[in-house]
């Protein structure tokens, strides 16, 4: 009998290895996805159905009702989102500025205190004063508590991401091109701005969005530091809601609700309501994030 | 003298670039660390400041750190915190690479980067989000988990008060935050595997099991060492948001979701023990220290790139 040869790609594991493969990986990308959808579920079930059925893949009865209340009670969603929106856009700008100066410097071999910066940096990878020293100096010294500050300025910096784009300043910015920029007499200043940041974009934009998701999901800060109800970002409303909406109500400018209004609010699913509608910008910029963060991993993991 | 300020001068670009990072570091990393005495202080809030809680709290020497070992708590968080990073580190890093490498050999590679989009989400939420997913499910008069068990005849669970699930809640909840995260990495230096090195094996008859048995996972030992050891170097500190958000601050699941740094926090906000805490905040840093330089030290020595220094 003639041998008659296999049609499948040796390159490749069997179908049946394959199936089961695609069942494994499909499950856990499921499983990973899956709380998101059911949340919006729940945001979508009438109040009175959860009262008595609970939280139901496919509730008995669909409602509105909670997003008509968050749309009625909006502000406090609203101005969560713009305390959110002013500290993350207001962060990352601050904390790129502030990280891609510092890397940069300390990446030029002509600067005579690089060693002296790059350990002043790697130390405090090493070591940290603790929670409680750190909350003693910005509340009592930089008296910085109840300010959009408290929420920038601790996340600003970060050694880590420096030693990142320090390594990119390095390798992406060879010292020829700073050095014929130097000749044509070009100050360091100039020099950064128009060679070295345009050619370095890709490292910047990583760790810029390391450093806007870092921002957007941050509520210990807020947590710590931030009582003032108008100041209070979106993690931290989703944080105070947690057991009762009387978050919303105390500080909504429409608060003159009958008591009849007070008592129909759709409690849970207007919670479950407000955390799909924090969630939602993550998932729209979430391809976005995605494509860069893989990058950044990528490169970060593979060469340090 | 006059050498120094002319070097100074001489770099007064860089200098001026470096200056405000440096001046971040110094409030917010170095001058925490004067802070840090109070551990060995009576401390109590001055109203006139840092400097001044400092200078007047009364000085107790090793007080704070006596009293923080006499009681069980010290135990108990130190114990949570290196179990639960233990688990962690060790079943993530067995998930992530097994995850890594079933991606890496599915044959419809557009099906694995649509599973790849989901895996990969969990990450970018916040613990504020992943604890609502958990009440989502372990609510007790509506959550699903209580719904899925009452088909079986169990009754409710009162999940929040119950201890002795968590160990495996938490764990799960930190597993799922993380592995899709983390595969990405091993999955790259996948793909950077010769190809070549696999059609050899397979000239020589080796069979896929053998295959990855032999060549992938030897290939990625490096990479997996060095992830691995950069975790135990951070083995003393634990995910705040994992052990805060999740189980809502339930005190009756404290015995087995205080770790450190919850401990310390509370200490700060609830108990107001700021020498214990702050004792329990430099116990940490030290004991983290030390582990961090010793891990380090061993990641130099098998890739010299990828240490911190």
């Amino acid at each position: 009998m003639a041998q008659i040869v296999k049609k499948r790609d040796f390159h490749h594991v069997s179908n049946g290895w394959n199936v089961i493969m695609n069942i494994l990986a499909g499950l856990f990308a499921l499983i990973c996805v899956f709380p998101f959808v059911f949340v919006v579920i729940i945001s979508f079930t009438d109040e009175k159905a959860l009262a008595r059925d609970g939280y139901r893949l496919i509730p008995k009865e669909w409602s509105l009702a909670a997003y008509q209340f968050v749309w009625q009670s909006g502000d406090t969603l609203l101005r969560a989102y713009g305390v959110t929106i002013l500290v993350t856009v207001l962060g990352t700008i601050i904390s790129l500025i502030l990280m891609s100066l510092y890397a940069y410097a300390i990446s030029r071999k002509s600067f005579r205190y690089r060693r002296f910066f790059s350990i002043f940096a790697i130390l405090t990878m090493l070591f940290n004063g603790g929670m409680i020293p750190t909350y003693m100096v910005v509340s009592q010294l930089l008296h910085l508590k109840d300010s959009i500050w408290a929420l920038v300025l601790p996340l600003a910096m970060n050694a880590f991401y420096i030693m990142i784009l320090r390594t990119f300043y390095s390798t992406s910015v060879p010292d020829a091109v700073i050095e014929s920029a130097k000749i044509d007499g070009a100050g360091e200043f100039y020099t950064f701005m128009k060679i070295v940041i345009p050619l370095s974009l890709p490292g910047l934009a990583t760790i810029g969005l390391f450093s806007t998701l870092g921002y957007w999901n941050d509520w210990f800060n807020a947590l710590l530091y931030i009582d003032n109800p108008n100041l209070v970002p979106l993690q931290s409303m989703l944080m105070r809601i947690e057991s009762s909406i009387q978050f919303i109500q105390q500080n909504s400018a429409n608060s003159s609700m009958s008591l009849a209004a007070m008592q129909s609010i759709p409690q849970d699913t207007s919670r479950m309501a407000m955390v799909v509608l924090a969630t939602l910008p993550i998932i729209f910029a979430y391809p976005f994030f995605q494509r860069y963060f893989v990058q950044g991993l990528t490169v970060g993991a593979v060469k340090e | 003298m006059t050498a120094f300020l002319k070097n100074l001068i001489r770099n007064r670009v860089m200098l001026f670039m470096v200056l405000p990072g440096a001046i971040w570091f110094f409030f917010f990393s170095y001058l925490p660390l004067v802070g840090t005495v109070a551990a060995f202080k009576q401390y109590r809030f001055s109203r006139e400041g840092f400097w001044a809680s400092l200078m007047k709290s009364e000085w107790v020497g090793w007080d704070n750190f006596k009293f923080l070992f006499s009681t069980n708590d010290a135990w108990l968080i130190t114990r949570n915190t290196l179990f639960y990073n233990l688990a962690i580190i060790f079943l993530g890093l067995v998930f992530a690479v097994g995850l890594a490498i079933l991606l890496s050999e599915l044959v419809n590679k557009r099906l694995a980067k649509l599973y790849q989009t989901g895996m990969f989400l969990p990450y970018f939420l916040s613990w504020v989000i992943v604890g609502y997913f958990a009440f989502s499910f372990l609510s007790m008069d509506r959550g699903m988990l209580n719904q899925i068990i009452g088909w079986f005849g169990v009754e409710p669970i009162q999940w929040y008060s119950e201890a002795k699930y968590w160990p495996y809640i938490l764990i799960f909840v930190a597993l799922w935050k993380t592995i899709g995260y983390n595969s990405i990495v091993y999955l790259a230096s996948i793909l950077g595997i010769d190809r070549s090195l696999y059609e050899a094996a397979m000239i020589d008859g080796a069979s896929k099991w053998q295959q990855i048995r032999n060549i992938t996972i030897p290939l990625l030992s490096p990479i997996i060492t060095i992830m691995t050891l950069l975790a135990v170097g951070r083995i003393f500190y634990a995910d705040f948001g994992l052990f805060y958000q999740v189980p809502r601050d339930s005190g009756t699941l404290y015995s087995v979701t205080n770790v450190i740094d919850t401990y310390v926090y509370r200490g700060l906000k609830t108990s107001g023990e700021i020498g214990m805490s702050t004792a329990a905040g430099l116990y940490q840093s030290v004991v983290g220290f030390v582990l961090v330089i010793i891990s380090n030290y061993v990641v130099r020595k098998i890739d010299k790139d990828s240490s911190l220094f």
